[in-house]
């Protein structure tokens, strides 16, 4: 079946303007896929926003891809300790540019209720690797995070390249 | 079924576990130890599988220099726990066949649930939280 039989609409021969920087940016928006770091309770409500009731795959984010190679965003969801810093650190850097970082949890914000008194807990992941979006919440539900990425998304649109 | 506690001479805790052991308790549960500033606790749990009756046995060594014999040649679950009261406490088992750091990183300093340890790491509680 040809294009001539095709019925009207998207399927029609249609030329589209645009540039090229715009074409990059909604291809780089719309296949935003997480490389996942849950460390702590956050893993579970991100678990349950890679699922289907929150579905985050009609984003574009395929959940649960953990390769650093081929991930474009890092979710930090959880307690950071010292002895895990330098591994997310090495992560973070295996990953090829362009590359975001979305801190989920009061955990990875700031170190949350380990933040006084602990002596194997880093104070917020922002002090090993550049966080783009932070989610307070401790956990954060789903829509937070659903939310941090239409964040992101707008991010990306407005970004210059 | 029964519960028992059982307060031991540091010096008579191996042949204690020894002799628990062949009492039939022969499951070790788990240790751990706690600081009471001029001396160290430790406890032992040890579960007979059988009946679910378990034991706990405790003991005390000195602050200065911490050491005890190892359980680990009785009980091979004892090896890491062992080896997180040295991390955490500092407490030297001999004859314990791999006995270092379980839990915090190479390099680390101290053994932080000393009530002693003080670090610059540390954020420390404002009074007002205290």
């Amino acid at each position: 079946m040809g294009v001539k039989d095709s019925k009207p609409g998207l399927l029609q021969p249609i030329i589209y303007l645009t540039r090229l920087d715009r074409l990059f940016k909604w291809g780089r928006k719309n296949s935003n896929w997480p490389l996942p770091w849950g460390l702590a309770c956050c893993a579970i409500e991100m678990m349950a926003t890679f699922a289907s009731r929150y579905d985050l795959d009609r984003f574009g984010i395929l959940g649960g891809f953990p390769s650093p190679r081929q991930s474009d965003t890092i979710i930090v969801a959880g307690t950071v300790t010292k002895k895990m810093a330098p591994v997310i650190k090495r992560l973070y850097e295996q990953m090829p540019e362009p590359k975001y970082v979305i801190a989920m949890g009061n955990c990875a914000v700031s170190g949350g209720i380990y933040y006084y008194d602990s002596y194997s807990v880093v104070k917020g992941v922002d002090k090993i690797i550049p966080v783009d979006i932070y989610i307070p919440g401790c956990p954060p539900r789903p829509e937070a995070l659903v939310d941090a990425f239409l964040k992101l998304q707008k991010r990306i649109e407005e970004e210059n390249l | 079924m029964s519960r028992q506690l059982i307060e031991v001479n540091s010096a008579d805790l191996k042949m204690t576990l020894n002799h628990m052991k062949k009492e039939g308790y022969d499951y070790f549960s788990f240790m751990t130890a706690v600081d009471l500033k001029n001396s160290f606790l430790l406890f032992y749990r040890l579960v007979n599988v059988r009946d679910g009756s378990w034991v706990i046995i405790k003991t005390e060594v000195e602050k200065e220099n911490p050491v005890i014999e190892s359980a680990v040649d009785l009980f091979k679950g004892a090896d890491w726990h062992e080896r997180e009261v040295y991390d955490l406490f500092g407490i030297r088992f001999e004859g314990h066949p791999n006995l270092k750091r379980i839990l915090l990183y190479e390099g680390f300093e101290g053994h932080p649930l000393r009530k002693d340890w003080t670090s610059n790491d540390v954020e420390k509680r404002p009074e007002d939280f205290v």
